[in-house]
């Protein structure tokens, strides 16, 4: 198996990560060292096998639907990189 | 007094020896000497360590003190810790102040603990040798050109040179258990759940768990009783009855069956290493313990699995740093997904931004199955590995790595190689298990870390056995020439 450059152009993408030619290349190169690493895998047979998501085997825990914080917009938006009358500023998406 | 144990240290706080103020003082001297060459710390904070440290005092006058109040104690900077500064060693946080505590954080703090700052490491604790922070490498107080492990890195640096007597970790696939090895100290990675994740930075959230950092197995159960418990606010928090980890410091070695599985002592294991770990185990069957042969089969596929499932959760995790809310945003962009892509591409370093591609590409559709879903299979087949070894054995040991600290530099260009420095320490993260360093002597001058796994929830019989060797031997007291 080998990556090839359209591909992680695609994963990139995919991460919103920008990258640029030489960028990618070089990073084709290492990721292809990696999975030769992660090919390994490949040769268990696996048949039967339940996947394992999590470290432990457990239910997810419900909990009710009320509120228990406490209004700390202020704080939070202290630490943003731009707000306006409490609201989160983004470059504009609807024309 | 640097050298003292954490209940050595307690006793002298409450026999009125010393004050905490005087205490962190003299930690925070140390810190400021040494913090320089090491680079050990992202951030200190005087005034408000001595604040905590007067606070303490004032506890222990009013007859509010505990077994840790009063001990100065650094967080591993993936921790969030109210108006403190908390960057993941990352770009991409550089000016985070965190709103809130993670549970841990008010846990230590509740215990009466004196935050003096918060420890350098990989950035987003995506590395093995704390060469990927944005804030520089640190430095190994043993031996200044060789790395201290990661990524817990800083804070095994700073305890191993004395500039504070414990501190916090995180273990996703290694980073208490392999720093703790190359710097000479005990630090111990829970069974998954025991730890609130509350307030630590995720990075893949199925293998992540905090614990403690420090000299001895005693000071990590004193330190685990402070910081384990269940928390609402972590969904997979385990609600459990509270555990004294402790309570089986005394218990005697006779009897105790220690499994040696033969996949840790085969090709790749440094020579020097395998003969002072072999000597370790001369130790515990002088001691009582016998020792059985047992094999984990699919260990050599943890490795593999676990570079497609921790960058799978990894690339979901940090999708959350979009420069939107908090965090690095790009001073020049032309729309909000030119935005996104280049305060990412701005904010994350190369390994980060490696892990993030390898995610996304092992999730993609066509690849899922191949990939992610094999690899969760296998996962089943390592946790599997470990229920039947433990029928035959009460705890695991063998090498926490496959050699001694390397130097600075000397793996950075080669992901691969680094990834191997976390061979033997992997699988305990995809099982769940509990598992631990401690030092047990010296390959080239530098310390070797012998690893205990235990069954799931048995951290008091893992730090029981540690301590028994610790009781009979001075390699925790080991300190690096010069301090």
């Amino acid at each position: 198996m080998s990556l090839n450059l359209e591909q992680v152009f695609r994963a990139a993408r995919l991460a919103r990560l920008a990258i640029s030619d030489a960028e990618a290349e070089r990073t084709a190169a290492q990721l292809n060292n990696i999975f030769a690493l992660i090919e390994q895998m490949q040769a268990v047979d696996t048949t039967g096998v339940e996947p394992m998501s999590h470290a432990v085997d457990l239910a997810q825990r419900l909990r009710p639907d009320a509120v228990t914080e406490a209004d700390r917009r202020a704080d939070f938006q202290a630490i943003a990189p731009e707000t306006e009358a409490g609201l989160y500023l983004v470059p504009k998406v609807i024309e | 007094m640097i050298n003292l144990s954490l209940s050595e240290l307690g006793a002298a706080l409450a026999a009125g020896q010393i004050s905490s103020v005087e205490l962190t003082q003299l930690f925070l001297d140390r810190c400021a000497r040494e913090n320089p060459r090491l680079n050990a710390f992202i951030c200190l904070d005087q005034a408000r360590a001595l604040d905590a440290a007067r606070a303490a005092d004032a506890a222990r006058a009013a007859g509010r003190a505990g077994p840790l109040t009063g001990i100065p104690l650094a967080h591993k900077d993936i921790f969030c810790a109210r108006g403190w500064r908390t960057t993941c060693a990352s770009r991409m946080l550089e000016n985070f102040v965190s709103p809130y505590d993670a549970h841990v954080v008010g846990l230590l703090q509740d215990a009466g603990m004196v935050l003096v700052g918060k420890t350098n490491m990989d950035e987003f604790a995506m590395g093995s040798s704390n060469e990927t922070s944005y804030f520089g490498p640190v430095k190994n107080p043993w031996d200044h050109t060789m790395v201290p492990g990661g990524s817990s890195g800083g804070s095994a640096a700073a305890i191993a040179a004395r500039l504070v007597p414990a501190a916090t970790g995180t273990d996703t696939g290694g980073s208490i258990r392999q720093p703790a090895a190359l710097c000479g100290l005990s630090g111990l990675k829970p069974t998954y759940g025991v730890c609130s994740r509350y307030g630590m930075i995720a990075f893949a959230s199925s293998l992540d768990q905090a614990g403690p950092m420090a000299k001895s197995a005693e000071d990590c159960a004193l330190m685990l009783n402070a910081m384990a418990g269940f928390d609402a606010r972590d969904s997979t928090s385990l609600d459990r009855p509270a555990e004294n980890y402790t309570r089986l410091l005394g218990e005697p070695l006779a009897g105790l069956r220690i499994g040696l599985p033969r996949e840790y002592f085969a090709a790749g294991l440094d020579a020097g290493v395998h003969a002072v770990v072999d000597a370790a185990l001369d130790q515990f069957r002088k001691l009582g313990a016998v020792t059985v042969d047992i094999s984990l089969p699919n260990s050599g596929l943890s490795v593999p699995a676990y570079y497609v499932i921790a960058p799978a959760e990894a690339s979901s995790n940090l999708s959350r740093f979009d420069g939107v809310r908090y965090g690095h945003r790009a001073a020049d962009y032309s729309d909000l997904a030119d935005m996104y892509c280049r305060s990412r591409a701005e904010g994350f370093g190369a390994e980060v931004k490696r892990r993030i591609l390898i995610g996304t590409y092992v999730l993609s559709h066509g690849y899922y199955d191949a990939y992610y879903l094999q690899a969760q299979k296998i996962r089943r087949l390592i946790a599997r590995d470990f229920q039947a070894a433990f029928e035959h054995c009460d705890l695991i040991m063998g090498p926490t790595a496959p050699d001694v600290a390397f130097p600075l530099g000397a793996k950075s260009a080669d992901p691969v190689q680094m990834y191997l420095n976390d061979i033997y320490t992997i699988a305990a993260n995809l099982a769940g298990l509990p598992g631990m360093s401690i030092p047990c002597g010296f390959a080239r001058g530098l310390p070797v870390g012998l690893q205990l796994v235990g069954a799931w929830f048995d951290e008091a019989r893992m730090l029981g056995a540690a301590h028994q060797y610790q009781l009979n031997t001075d390699w925790h007291r080991a300190m690096p020439a010069g301090l």
